[in-house]
């Protein structure tokens, strides 16, 4: 065997070259077997340093390329692309962690740092010594798309799928279109009005022989993956099983119930934000009202700030002091987030509308006391320092947004994280936003975090974008990370075939030599057949046992060099 | 004597142990230097006979990190794992090593501070332990 590696070690401007010395590193690589050329590049991922890494392939005659940097979860494509146009099959490069799981990990021990980079690049170099040539074979994608959830984010994806001619499924748990838009009178800051909004989605849908809209139903399995996804919905007439190609999740959310916060469930003028939304949908104008915001969130076990209820807030408080001039409208905070220009344009209108704003602490929280008919606020007022008592005929908590109860569910069917409040988590925020790290699933709405109307209909028509990209393009490229079979070493035992998670393996015969064969498209790269056989006679590309063994060789190589 | 500065491997899956420690490096968790990550896509496809090999060779201490059960993202791929570290470990111990050597755990790509906690505890529990007697042997 002969091969030629270049390795690249990244500065990553300061992120990774303030604790490892990357000079020292590149030096270190330029001994390792194998190594025709080492270098450093202050930023990899650059035109710059993509440049000088493919310029550095044909100059350096290299077939293999190590660049120590970030995370392959987030860079690897980028790299492997570069491969490619500089001639190297993509599957002979390999990726070394050095800045998460180096030197941001041990920001001040630039020495130990630089020995673990050291360790860490000589591993990944004994693995791209051995790395082969993949090929990848590609699959095809059911044209059709199913979006989970009928609220303006779900509607918004399924307009636009089938605008572009997609056939698209749409799921709807309950009886009507439209989600919390339905309870809601106008959507600030502009007061377009919630319902006018959801009826002209509606209708685009249902103008479509492409659209088919499932009430009353739900998603309750799921099956295969990008390209060939197999959706069971259960809907009133039973289960019926849809083939897609992606699948969008726009579950939405729903609203806390603050029971036994401020007296709500206990005095009936006590009520949430969407509660208020339904009175003044009715033509109900109250007017002594006080606002409290933050029932429920930025505390510990709910730390995070909901994000739309601080404009909702303003919205409704502008509009009730609006209705009547004698209105007393007042609103207890903890801080005002109306982010954006027109936000803050709204929050500078409620003031000067003359609704009043009273600042409260997590320490000395507001208090809510009835006599019957009327309710009063006792609350401390900090500009004054005194406690201040304000009667009201509606007291309106601002709670926050929840993930609906089956979120859950919903994320161990689709196989997709979610963060410790329940929100799902996509890809990436920045570099892969509205993906999960499931290929051919995405998200939007607030089943991700609590967003208001305008930015569901962004993110609604982000994941309709996203989704159509492998349906247009017909075809998915399936990574080169599947699984294969030693005939010769297997003795077709069939622990591999009850240890794949998606029935990808098989007994056949082939010319009366009977032995396990992996069906390629099914296979999904998990490599847990691997480890069930006994023989040593599957293995699964770009892990294979030859590589993890010569990682763990050099590893020790590594650490006998450095303790001496 | 020199200090013991044990040489320590984690198999961590692609989903999520590996994404929980970059999430632990995005968050600037600190942790002790001693742990060198190979990624695999599933912690069900680490053999047997890898940890045999580490530690025989010298190594002090092998981490398994791998999806919480039930949020594998190959469905029941860590189910595997669940069963077959701890035979791994018992054959370790049957044949006169430590088993504590070897750690299996799950870690979330959410979770960023557990990782970060199970390599501080690992680090410090391998140091108690002190060196792998087969480094002797083969170091």
């Amino acid at each position: 065997m002969m091969v030629r590696i270049g390795v690249f070690i990244c500065h990553c401007g300061h992120n990774i070259a303030s604790a490892v010395d990357v000079e020292e590193v590149v030096e270190y690589a330029k001994t390792l077997p194998w190594v025709a050329h080492a270098g450093h590049n202050l930023y990899s991922c650059s035109e710059e340093g993509l440049g000088s890494i493919k310029r550095s392939i044909t100059e350096n005659k290299l077939d293999r390329v190590v660049v120590a940097a970030c995370t392959p979860r987030t860079h690897e494509p980028l790299f492997r692309r570069a491969c490619e146009q500089a001639g190297i099959n993509k599957y002979l490069f390999e990726f070394v962690n050095i800045r998460e799981h180096c030197s941001w990990i041990h920001a001040k021990e630039p020495k130990e740092a630089t020995e673990k980079a050291k360790k860490l690049v000589a591993m990944g170099v004994a693995k791209a010594a051995l790395l082969k040539p993949q090929t990848e074979s590609e699959a095809g994608v059911i044209p059709t798309a199913v979006v989970i959830g009928g609220g303006i984010s779900g509607l918004v994806a399924a307009a636009s799928l089938v605008e572009q001619g997609i056939e698209t499924h749409l799921v709807e748990q309950t009886d009507r279109l439209g989600g919390l838009l339905c309870d809601i009178t106008t959507i600030g800051p502009e007061g377009r009005h919630a319902r006018t909004l959801v009826k002209d989605v509606v209708q685009k849908l249902e103008a479509s022989p492409k659209t088919h809209i499932h009430r009353k139903a739900r998603v309750s399995d799921v099956k295969g993956f990008i390209g060939s996804f197999e959706v069971t919905i259960e809907g009133c007439d039973g289960p019926t099983k849809v083939p897609a190609g992606a699948i969008i999740v726009a579950t939405g959310t729903r609203e806390f119930a603050p029971t036994g916060e401020y007296g709500f469930g206990e005095h009936p003028q006590v009520i949430t934000q969407l509660e208020l939304e339904r009175k003044l949908a009715m033509g109900e104008k109250p007017k002594r009202v006080v606002f409290i915001t933050c029932v429920g969130s930025r505390q510990p076990g709910r730390e995070y700030c909901s994000r739309v209820c601080c404009n909702v807030t303003l919205k409704n408080a502008l509009a009730l002091s609006k209705a009547s001039p004698d209105s007393r409208i007042r609103v207890i905070h903890r801080d005002i987030m109306s982010s954006g220009s027109a936000a803050e344009k709204l929050y500078k209108e409620t003031s000067d509308s003359g609704v009043r704003f009273l600042r409260y602490g997590l320490e000395r929280p507001p208090e809510v006391v009835s006599d019957g008919d009327r309710v009063n606020v006792i609350v401390y007022d900090e500009t004054l320092d005194e406690v201040v008592s304000l009667d009201a005929d509606l007291v309106v908590l601002a709670v926050p947004m929840l993930p609906p109860d089956d979120s859950e569910v919903t994320g161990k069917l689709l196989k997709v994280p979610r963060d410790k409040f329940g929100f799902f988590l996509e890809a990436h925020v920045k570099l892969r936003p509205v993906e999960f790290a499931t290929d051919g699933v995405f998200i939007c709405g607030s089943a991700r975090w609590p967003v208001n109307a305008r930015e569901c209909i962004w993110q609604g028509m982000a994941a309709a974008a996203k989704a159509s990209i492998p349906i247009k393009e017909g075809k998915v490229v399936i990574q080169a990370i599947t699984a294969e079979v030693d005939p010769e070493k297997c003795a077709a035992c069939g622990n591999c075939v009850l240890a794949c998670p998606y029935e990808a393996i098989e007994i056949v015969d082939q010319d009366g030599n009977r032995a396990a064969k992996v069906n390629e498209a099914q296979c999904k790269g998990c490599g847990t057949c691997v480890a069930a056989c006994h023989n040593d006679a599957v293995s699964q590309k770009g892990f294979t046992s030859g590589q993890l063994g010569a990682m763990i060789d050099a590893l020790v190589k590594a650490s006998l060099e450095g303790s001496r | 004597m020199t200090e013991f500065k044990p040489t320590i491997l984690a198999f961590c899956c692609n989903w999520c142990s590996y994404a929980g420690a970059d999430l632990a490096g995005v968050n600037r968790l600190q942790m002790p230097p001693n742990v060198h990550v190979i990624r695999v896509m599933c912690s069900a496809s680490v053999k047997p006979e890898y940890v045999f090999k580490a530690i025989s060779q010298g190594v002090d201490g092998v981490l398994v990190l791998g999806c919480h059960i039930g949020d594998c993202h190959y469905l029941t791929g860590n189910h595997r794992t669940a069963k077959r570290i701890p035979v791994t470990k018992k054959i370790l111990h049957d044949v006169g090593i430590d088993d504590r050597r070897v750690r299996l755990d799950w870690v979330s790509a959410a979770e960023g501070e557990k990782f970060q906690q199970v390599i501080i505890e690992f680090v410090a529990e391998i140091k108690t332990l002190g060196p792998n007697p087969q480094r002797e042997v083969n170091m």
